[in-house]
């Protein structure tokens, strides 16, 4: 286990490495110059070259990507071109929004998802089942700000029971506000990504259900739900991590996106701002977080299919022998 | 079809005639005439009835500060939320396009008018609590001038030679050359604490209120001064909201998170606030004009005869009720309403299809042509390109449509001047000086013009600097320099709760201490 773990963090490692790498690149062939977004129109060639110098893009290519990797070796992830604020601190001032909306959104679907799931594989030749089915057809057709904007048509402007976006000014000083003004975000990312979770529940589900083990323990004489909690579940539940760590960084980007349809202040946001801006260091901070993110869920995920299912370790020391 | 929504001013927009312009409105030139401190700028604002002095004002806008530091590339939005709120200058623009006296009580101009005296007020504190003298104001406008400076009045102030300060309230300016605009362009200039520091993210000036929090991608309060020198504020804070999405901001004011919102930019979205008693819509005047700039430098339109074909061609009434359904007007030239100025010249290039055919024929140009329309990619240009491009098929004349980015467009348009006609928004007042200058993008080139234009920022009055713009704008007109589309509206809607708000805008500024809600 251990030699495992030390081979997946250096892989996370080389991951990491390469997205900064594809990152820079990728920025850096956008059409335009980001010293524009620092001047006035009746700019002077000299105060161009000095908004370039000061914001360091007149520095040849791999001397800016080598002061990149190194501030970043140092966690930092340097000053905005536009606001001359460092970065760091306000990525981090916006996952107060971005992180809860996620990790709600999260547990909404996979609670919604999970039962519903199960109940869709249990009940597959019934009406519910089939309504069930077309239902999460339905859910992961759906663009995710659409949903949003039905809700707040609904909740915010007709019913007026919820507001329609924006955050506190002082977050989570007060929980409940703080929470109010996240439940119609979460919802609709909530919803979206259980519709897609809920077709991977029914499908992992319908495999068990169909297997020759739990079909021996019936016959073993095991009662249908003994032998499906000691057996079934445990074999469900390793495609259905896999599935639910991809999908929890799905949900993350869902989250970016439905950040502007309600006017929160979270990643999603200053990244949009960062790009109309070309900003390159807070485009370059937030998506370098993110991917961070994602790839930590990965790397997560991938521990807990290994302590759910034994057959990964033992297929491991058999390897390393 | 007929939307411009989120359409967010675009810096270069913004920024474009920002940089020159004329004389202020003065009349009153000596020492002495002391301005009664600042008052609420607006409509119905003189009704009396009961508001609350602790109230905290909800504004929404779409524009969000780049950074605090208007010599530093803050922007539109730090105009907005800091001009005459947080900091003062020694005069100040009126919501209605005065120049009054603000942190200065008055000056006296030198004979020769290239000293400028002024004397400042007394009893000025600034929010750190140090008292306002000399050495401020002369750091201040050394700041603006600076090789640092992005400010857009650098080019205009670059006339200041030398500052002086004989004593502690009074500064002596001299100029390199006469300025009658001097005393406007000074109303740009804030007063900022010489010793103050981080002006990026914190703030030192004079103003009635001071910076609350600044919470960078969602809301900025100003909190009451108590120690500001003039009459306190009518409310006790202001939150600007920003936001980057217009209909998140038309929600926002529908579900009463916010009270008011400084520039209506989305025409579909008027309808549910006008049908409704609890909001009140104001059509106030802009000064954002939108343009179809041709290249005078080149063939075909160095020829006058076929701007002014091309101008009688485009059906602009249409096109403005297309996008702003009833808003907004049709000025026929550079110059605003709100100048000093202006005319109707509306009729001198009619739309006149028969007549655009005519001249188009007797340009040489009766079998039409073809020419590139370089659009920048935001509201409402290209919708704009697509209208002039139907237009003007029926002339005889194509029009390929090339979209590009602000960026492009800064680099093709405005620095390279590659292009045969474009699309921009001028939002500045006073900008038709920008025709004096042929090294300007559009590369009109008028002996006379440019003339009229550096008599009248040398002139002696203000009458007479009225007169030559006046001749300018009419000549431009005439020569149709550019299509003058259309003058947008400016738009505020506010709860019918709220009193005191500016309408105008002018220049991007909101002035909020006038602002009451009812109690």
């Amino acid at each position: 286990m251990i030699g495992y773990l030390a081979r997946r963090s250096a892989f996370l490692l080389l991951s990491l490495f390469l997205a900064a790498a594809v990152l820079f690149l990728l920025l850096r062939l956008l059409p335009g110059d980001p010293a524009n977004a620092l001047l006035s129109l009746g700019a002077t060639p000299d105060q161009i070259a000095a908004a370039r110098h000061q914001i360091g893009t007149d520095r040849p290519l791999p001397e800016q990507f080598a002061a990149w990797l190194g501030s970043l070796a140092t966690l930092d992830l340097g000053r905005s071109f536009v606001s001359t604020a460092p970065v760091g601190p306000e990525i981090a001032a916006r996952l107060v929004v971005t992180v809860p909306l996620t990790v709600l959104s999260f547990t909404l679907a996979v609670v919604v998802a999970v039962p519903l799931g199960y109940l869709a594989a249990r009940r597959s030749n019934t009406w519910f089942g089939a309504l069930l089915g077309a239902l999460s057809q339905l859910g992961v057709a759906v663009p995710v700000f659409w949903i949003g904007l039905l809700l707040i048509t609904v909740f915010a402007l007709r019913l007026r029971i919820l507001p329609a976006g924006g955050f506190p000014r002082d977050d989570w000083a007060d929980p409940g506000r703080a929470l109010t003004s996240l439940a119609l975000p979460v919802v609709t990312v909530g919803l979206v990504m259980s519709a897609s979770l809920i077709r991977y529940v029914r499908s992992a589900t319908l495999d068990v259900l169909g297997s020759d083990y739990l079909r021996t323990f019936r016959a073993l004489g095991s009662s249908f739900t003994g032998a499906m909690w000691r057996h079934g579940l445990r074999n469900a539940a390793v495609p259905v991590v896999s599935v639910l760590g991809i999908e929890l960084a799905t949900t993350f980007l869902g989250a970016v996106v439905v950040e502007s349809v309600f006017a929160l202040p979270g990643l999603g946001t200053l990244l949009v701002k960062g790009i109309a801006e070309h900003d390159y260091p807070v485009i370059q901070g937030v998506l370098f977080v993110s991917t961070f993110a994602v790839l930590l869920i990965g790397f997560a995920a991938d521990l807990i299919q290994r302590i759910i299912d034994p057959r990964l370790r033992h297929n491991l020391s058999v390897e390393a022998r | 079809m007929n939307r411009t929504s989120s359409s967010r001013r675009s810096l270069i927009g913004a920024a474009v005639v920002a940089a020159l312009a004329l004389a202020p409105a003065l009349t009153a030139c000596g020492a002495g005439t002391d301005t009664s401190p600042p008052a609420a700028a607006s409509p119905g604002a003189s009704s009396t009835g009961a508001y609350d002095p602790n109230a905290t004002i909800e504004i929404g806008s779409l524009y969000e500060p780049q950074n605090l530091d208007n010599t530093g590339g803050g922007g539109q939005g730090v105009t907005e939320a800091f001009n005459g709120n947080v900091y003062e200058g020694l005069f100040k623009l009126t919501d209605d396009g005065k120049v009054e006296n603000l942190l200065a009580t008055g000056y006296k101009v030198g004979a020769d008018g290239l000293s400028y005296t002024f004397t400042l007020r007394d009893g000025v504190k600034f929010h750190s609590g140090k008292a306002l003298t000399s050495a401020d104001v002369k750091s201040s406008l050394e700041k603006v001038i600076g090789p640092a400076s992005q400010s857009a009045r650098k080019d205009s102030l670059s006339v200041i030679k030398s500052i002086e300060t004989p004593d502690d309230s009074t500064v002596t300016v001299r100029l390199s050359a006469k300025s009658i605009s001097f005393v406007y362009n000074l109303s740009y200039v804030w007063i900022v604490n010489a010793a103050a520091k981080d002006l990026a993210t914190s703030e030192d000036g004079t103003g009635p209120y001071r910076l609350g929090t600044w919470k960078r991608g969602s809301t900025l309060s100003l909190s009451r001064f108590d120690g500001h020198w003039g009459t306190p504020a009518t409310n006790k804070e202001v939150v600007f909201h920003y936001f980057t999405d217009a209909s998140a901001l038309d929600n926002a004011l529908l579900t009463n998170a916010v009270d008011v919102v400084t520039s209506q930019q989305s025409p579909d979205a008027l309808a549910q606030f006008t049908d409704n008693a609890d909001y009140k819509v104001s059509d106030g005047h802009s000064t954002t004009k939108l343009l179809l700039a041709f290249n005078d430098r080149k063939a075909p339109f160095d020829k006058p005869l076929v701007r002014k074909a091309i101008t009688s061609a485009i059906d602009n009434r249409k096109l403005l009720d297309s996008i702003w359904n009833g808003h907004g007007s049709l000025i026929g030239s550079m110059v605003p309403p709100t100048d000093p100025w202006y005319e109707d010249l509306t009729k001198i290039n009619p739309y006149d299809v028969n007549l655009a055919k005519k001249e188009l024929a007797d340009a040489g140009f009766g079998g039409g042509f073809t020419f590139t329309l370089d659009t920048p990619n935001y509201d409402p240009h290209p919708t704009a390109a697509a209208f002039i491009k139907s237009e003007l098929a029926k002339v005889g004349v194509t029009v390929n449509i090339n979209v590009i980015t602000a960026d492009e467009w800064y680099t093709k348009v405005y620095k390279n001047h590659d292009f045969a006609a474009t699309l921009q928004e001028h939002v500045n007042d006073r900008d038709v000086v920008w025709y004096g200058d042929p090294g300007f993008y559009w590369g009109y080139d008028d002996e006379q013009v440019i003339d009229w234009v550096k008599q009248a920022e040398q002139a002696d009055s203000t009458d007479a600097q009225t007169a030559l713009l006046k001749q300018v704008n009419r000549q431009i007109a005439e020569d149709a320099a550019s299509d003058w589309l259309y003058l947008y509206p400016q738009i505020v809607v506010a709860s019918a709760d709220l009193q005191g708000y500016p309408i105008n805008g002018l220049n991007s500024q909101f002035y909020a201490y006038g602002i009451k809600k009812s109690a």
